[in-house]
């Protein structure tokens, strides 16, 4: 980087624009620091209710990363490898959530998968599975929301990817899946690990598709964004503080696996990011 | 889409070298034969077996084809050491693990990179990676092996070198090879066949010797119609094996390959009694081929030399075949590559 030599020339408008970018996200955090009860702090998290919303949240959110997973990455290499017709059609669809308002998300799951369901209904009679308030229903809206931004950052890396290489896999004698497993799989790791964190953050944080198809249950379904928005009405001082240990935890993993991940070994040539 | 469309025949333990421009054909013709592109109609066969033939339906995949591809940036795979690398194929077919890194390191041996064996590519010279890449490539003992462009990526200092490698594995090589070049230096070190390719179609096909002093076209003319002599330099001199000395600038000593383009030769009447031109070959004027506006004169003494003049200079002179005519050339205009 020439980033000494360049520090000469700043354009002073773009410096001026990007600090208050910098100032618009980092005064709210200033302000929940500067409210915050920290004499109480501990008794707030350290209560029954407060910890079990921390465990579930990061036991949901931990199961939608996984499913993400599974399900994305397979997902991303069709959207990104196979030409088929609607591609550009399916791929609006899967990203959809991206976009869409998460309690319009919560309601469409409700609408699929609730009782009545026109899935839901089938899983009900034929299997007694009933996914709306219940955990499971938690893991299912969080995946929702949260697995189109594994989707979106490891289909760039495969576009990005030589399809060379697996040409020479091929080749080589190497058959599509030994292929994929040794060759496609290894080269977009670090994308695969960057989606993963901006899932896993994303599946952290959701509230709205989460209250509406999976309800608000201490102990089954209340997650701390739950907590900390219900806390707020009876509760500011403890709605603050389980605010930031939400805050804590996806800093902390945020800043950890970025430099390692994002611009790592690689030269960040991998990814979107947060 | 391009329009290709060929008739090439390779034998086992022959190299048959697809010379053309960029745009010719000559790497999808290379996919097509790995199986990485289909074709519409014909025939591909390795050993008589059909891998590609739309007409019956039969299509062997890359993964099932007994071939190995050298591609022209070698795309070795990154995240996996030279060894790895190189017993990759072995394990895609199925070997144990233990076994393919013992054939690997062989290999690896055999192409003189024992030290880099537990290294990454991204740690190798350009020279080192087209190694590993040939070294993977005949790991698995391929029928056929394919090498596009092997040698475009390097710099010309290396270029020499690898080449001279390159022609030590082909000759030890059995099965068939096909090798893409746009190089005639490259066809003539490493190749028994060439066949030339422009716009999709092979314009001409034969030794290179014969397709050098033959071109059927002012377009095969152009890209390969050079004179080649090989010999041993010493000094500034070339010396040929018949004793036949070719003076050179700026050469290495050791055996090399003196290029000398046609047009870079001139004609005279009788000897050349002073001139700055260092060659001079007395010889009989044996061909006149025209092409276009321009004339290729085939001039047979102790070298066998064609010339390329205008037909103007040609009618100027009043030559004709039978006449004794000596032919010249600069030093500086003879371009010398190690053999």
């Amino acid at each position: 980087m020439k980033r000494q030599r360049g520090r000469t020339n700043l354009p002073v408008p773009a410096i001026a624009l990007a600090c208050s970018a910098i100032a618009f996200f980092a005064l709210p955090l200033i302000g929940l620091l500067w409210r915050a009860p920290w004499s109480q702090a501990w008794r707030y998290i350290n209560d029954d209710a407060s910890l079990a919303a921390l465990r579930l949240s990061l036991i949901c959110s931990l199961w939608a990363t996984v499913l993400s997973i599974v399900f994305g990455v397979p997902l991303a290499w069709l959207l990104a490898r196979v030409q088929f017709r609607g591609r550009s059609f399916v791929r609006a669809l899967c990203t959809l959530s991206m976009v869409l308002p998460p309690v319009v998300g919560g309601v469409a799951l409700f609408f699929a998968l609730g009782r009545r369901g026109i899935v839901g209904q089938y899983l009900d009679r034929w299997f007694d599975l009933r996914l709306p308030f219940t955990t499971a229903g938690v893991v299912l809206a969080q995946t929702f929301v949260a697995m189109p931004f594994l989707v979106v950052t490891v289909e760039a890396a495969l576009r990005q990817l030589d399809g060379r290489l697996e040409d020479a896999a091929r080749t080589l004698g190497g058959a599509p899946w030994y292929t994929f497993r040794r060759v496609t799989l290894p080269a977009i790791g670090p994308a695969v690990v960057a989606g993963s964190v901006l899932a896993w953050a994303r599946a952290l944080g959701e509230f709205g598709a989460t209250i509406t198809f999976a309800g608000n249950f201490p102990g089954t379904t209340q997650t701390m964004p739950l907590a900390v928005f219900l806390s707020l009405e009876t509760n500011p001082e403890k709605a603050i503080v389980l605010a930031l240990v939400l805050i804590v935890i996806s800093f902390t993993v945020l800043v950890v696996l970025r430099d390692r991940w994002f611009f790592g070994r690689n030269g960040g040539s991998s990814t979107a990011l947060p | 889409m391009l329009d290709l469309q060929v008739d090439l025949e390779v034998r086992p333990g022959e190299v048959l070298a697809l010379l053309g421009p960029n745009g010719a054909g000559k790497t999808t013709l290379l996919r097509c034969i790995a199986g990485l592109s289909v074709i519409d109609e014909g025939r591909i066969s390795i050993d008589d077996v059909a891998v590609d033939e739309p007409l019956t339906g039969s299509f062997v995949v890359p993964e099932r084809r007994q071939i190995g591809v050298v591609f022209q940036d070698y795309l070795l795979f990154q995240h996996l050491t030279v060894i790895e690398n190189v017993a990759f194929g072995l394990r895609a077919r199925g070997m144990r693990k233990g076994d393919a890194r013992r054939v690997a390191r062989e290999w690896i041996a055999r192409i003189g990179l024992d030290n880099y064996a537990t290294q990454l590519p991204k740690s190798l010279s350009g020279g080192q990676g087209q190694r590993v890449a040939l070294a993977r490539a005949l790991a698995t003992e391929p029928a056929v092996l394919l090498l596009d462009e092997p040698l475009a990526a390097l710099d010309s200092t290396t270029r020499a070198d690898v080449r001279r490698d390159l022609r030590r594995h082909l000759q030890a090589f059995t099965g068939m090879g096909i090798l893409v070049t746009h190089d005639p230096v490259d066809c003539y070190a490493l190749a028994d066949r060439v066949a030339i390719l422009d716009a999709g179609r092979v314009v001409q096909i034969g030794t290179l010797t014969e397709v050098t002093a033959h071109p059927r076209s002012r377009y095969v003319a152009d890209l390969v119609g050079v004179n080649l002599v090989s010999g041993e330099v010493v000094g500034s001199a070339l010396t040929t094996p018949s004793g036949v000395v070719v003076i050179v600038a700026d050469a290495a000593p050791g055996p090399s390959l003196a290029v000398i383009r046609p047009h870079s030769i001139g004609l005279t009447r009788g000897p050349v009694v002073e001139s700055s031109i260092r060659n001079s070959w007395p010889g009989e004027i044996t061909e006149i081929d025209r092409l276009g506006d321009r004339v290729r004169v085939g001039v047979t003494g102790a070298l066998t030399l064609t010339a390329e003049i205008t037909s103007a200079a040609l009618d100027a002179m009043h030559l004709q075949i039978g006449d004794e005519v000596t032919a010249t050339a600069k030093a500086t205009e003879i371009e010398v590559y190690a053999a």
